[in-house]
């Protein structure tokens, strides 16, 4: 019978099944980072449980780092404790790899995984971090889990999981001069909403899919999560190959041969079938920008804010008014009219080196508005940073008045000192504009890296298109 | 994990959807390398006038009159009305831990985000979907009868309205039996050692670039 990739990967990982459909699914990758383990690596060591398999774990510190004055350490002591418990967990236990604060190829823990060749096709990957369908794009079965299965997973290498339902989006033709793979995801979200996905791991395919490079499918399945599907996939094709080749932990001399030609039957077969299908014209999407507090409150940049009457729903009309209320907007307001504060440029959906590509290409020989308080760079890892700067980026930033940091997952949470004050609002290459995400009362709006510097320089919401 | 079998309790209204894990339980809150003291911080910006940091003296602070659960009414609550997409946002267990602490033991909504749905059962926390029109009645009813009680019983897989009204809801029957005795998933897991190390070596043969 035919088969969708999804179900290629789920049943190769499949140990036993209970009567009732429950799985025990074997995991081949487990990611760690800071924030989502001390309880896990506890909880092991009272119930007197070793770890099953250290060569599955990559971890790395992310959440907490600062991102400058990397010499004066960690100066939030419980942020510093947290990071000093993973040092500690990881120096007890053993890991395949670990990239801890200030570590060369330390970065977020999204962005290390296939930088370093950690995430192969193929794969289980699990990680206590909704992100995690990051890894999707490899053609792995990669989705975030709560802290009792990061537990879990330590002790037993594996999950117990229900399969998901499979859902289909296709994105057909070729996307338009200024449009990216970010903003394939806001609209995707804009169209089937942030709860269209809950229960389905959703392979994204076609035309303009194909045309993506590595970053940019990682960017979309990234995104899968904000449209409520735990999973985000992309079939196994030359790009990725060739992405892995050469990389740390990829196969190399003839057991990668034997790994591509495996690699290479991780597709959908033709007439498999989904459970949902989407059609979506590539030509058809524009720059996107979110001017609420759920990715799926999502317009073009034409556009303008909507008004709560637009909207039928009671709770949804409800929800809009409390949106525009907390992110301090009239109904009706241009997009483009819209002045930014500061500027995020960062986080595991946009940091990767293809992003900070675009967002420089944007900021060369021009400067940021004056209205504009903060852009901040942040890359994905120490090996962007490094390939950026070698590629002159860091200066055209710093030139147009960005600052240039240290990796880590800075602004898009603000667990460390970067943040959003009160009423601020942030052009970001982040994923989630719930309220106070960005710091406590920080307004958020989600856009693709090009998008965020013409922002910064326009010192409002403007068309990248319009840039010559 | 404390088992649960039948709870009945009074029944608060969340009347918003999507409402996020940011909400539940603000991120500086996560850094704490503990799984309990949470509750005090449950929907901290919601229901504090001020912003809260870890270490503060909750019971000082200014509570926001406004904030549902801050009403004298639905103090004391343990079973929360919700909307569409419920826990949604980020996989921090945080959530159900902070709704746990605080004093929740079921939650009943249209629906939930897959991984704080998972993350409930882990944590002795039920969370129940019901059909749109069955939870806008219990929001009516919740909002007109002050004091309201349901009884959530699992075993039975039912909600009971205190009009005698039994509304039944699904539950995977795998979880119900882990929650209805309390199991530890994890030594569940490990009475099937043999089999975890025999796919393992067979995979180990078969790919073993997975193995580096
Ligand atoms: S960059 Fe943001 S979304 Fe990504 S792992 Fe870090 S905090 Fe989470």
């Amino acid at each position: 019978m035919a088969k969708t990739l999804y179900d290629k990967l789920w049943e190769s990982h499949v140990v036993r099944t209970e009567p009732d459909g429950t799985a025990l699914l074997y995991i081949d990758r487990h990611l760690v980072h800071e924030v989502t383990s001390p309880q896990a690596f506890e909880g092991l060591k009272l119930a007197g449980r070793k770890p099953w398999r250290i060569g599955s774990i990559v971890a790395t510190a992310d959440h907490n780092t600062p991102t400058r004055d990397w010499e004066k350490g960690i100066e939030d002591p419980v942020s510093r404790q947290q990071v000093e418990t993973l040092d500690a967990n990881i120096r007890e236990v053993g890991a395949l790899a670990y990239f801890p604060f200030r570590d060369a190829r330390q970065g977020i823990v999204h962005v290390i995984g296939p930088e370093n060749g950690a995430t192969l096709p193929g794969m289980t990957v699990v990680c206590g971090d909704s992100h995690t369908s990051t890894h999707g794009a490899f053609a792995c079965l990669a989705h975030g889990i709560g802290t009792s299965e990061v537990e879990h997973v330590l002790a037993t290498q594996c999950l117990l999981q229900k399969k998901s339902r499979t859902m289909l989006i296709r994105v057909e033709g070729a996307l338009g001069r200024g449009v990216s793979a970010k903003d394939v995801a806001l609209a995707v979200i804009g169209r089937i909403g942030t709860a269209g996905g809950t229960g389905f791991a959703i392979e994204f395919a076609g035309s303009a899919i194909r045309g993506l490079s590595m970053e940019g499918r990682m960017t979309l399945c990234n995104m899968a999560i904000e449209a409520g599907a735990r999973a985000g996939l992309v079939a196994v094709d030359e790009t990725t190959i060739q992405y892995l080749k050469g990389r740390p932990f990829s196969p190399s001399g003839e057991t990668w041969d034997r790994a591509a030609d495996h690699w290479r039957t991780l597709v959908s077969d033709p007439d498999a079938v989904f459970d949902a299908v989407i059609d979506i014209e590539a030509a058809k999407i524009e720059p996107q920008v979110t001017w609420g507090t759920s990715p799926e409150m999502v317009v073009p940049v034409g556009a303008a804010v909507p008004a709560p009457e637009d909207f039928e729903d009671p709770v949804k009309r409800e929800g809009v008014a409390r949106a525009l209320q907390y992110m301090g907007l009239e109904p009706r307001t241009p997009i483009r009219a819209i002045p930014v504060d500061k500027v995020f440029i960062g986080s595991c959906t946009n940091s990767r080196i293809e992003d900070l590509r675009v967002a420089a290409a944007v900021a060369r020989g021009r400067r940021k508005a004056d209205n504009v308080k903060q852009v901040l760079v942040v890359p994905g890892s120490g090996l962007v940073k490094r390939q950026a700067e070698s590629e002159g980026l860091d200066r055209i930033f710093q030139a147009a008045g960005f600052e240039w940091r240290e990796p880590g997952c800075s602004m898009c949470l603000a667990m460390n000192a970067d943040r959003l004050e009160p009423g601020e609002r942030c052009a970001s290459t982040s994923n989630r504009n719930f309220e106070g995400r960005q710091g406590a009362g920080g307004r958020t709006h989600l856009v693709s890296p090009a998008m965020a510097a013409a922002a910064a320089i326009a010192g409002h919401f403007a068309d990248v298109r319009d840039l010559k | 994990m404390r088992a649960f079998t039948v709870h009945e309790g009074l029944v608060a209204p969340m009347d918003r959807a999507n409402v996020d894990t940011d909400a539940i339980i603000p991120k500086q809150f996560l850094k704490s390398i503990k799984r309990s003291g949470f509750g005090p911080n449950l929907f901290d910006e919601w229901r504090y006038l001020d912003h809260g940091e870890p270490g503060m003296d909750n019971g000082r602070r200014p509570a926001n009159p406004d904030f549902v659960l801050n009403q004298p009414r639905y103090r004391g609550a343990s079973i929360l009305l919700t909307r569409d997409n419920f826990g949604c946002g980020s996989s921090r267990e945080h959530a159900p831990w902070a709704l746990e602490d605080y004093g929740f033991r079921a939650l009943i909504g249209t629906s939930f985000a897959d991984i704080f749905f998972n993350n409930c059962f882990k944590n002795g926390l039920l969370p129940i979907r019901l059909p749109a029109a069955e939870v806008q009645d219990l929001f009516d009813q919740t909002a007109a009868t002050p004091g309201y009680r349901l009884k959530v019983d699992l075993e039975a897989r039912v909600v009971v309205r205190p009009d005698g009204r039994a509304l039944a809801f699904e539950v995977d029957p795998f979880r119900r039996e882990c929650l209805l005795n309390g199991w530890d998933d994890i030594g569940l897991t490990l009475r099937h050692a043999d089999q975890i190390r025999d796919f393992e070596a067979r995979r180990r043969i078969e790919q073993p670039w997975l193995f580096a």
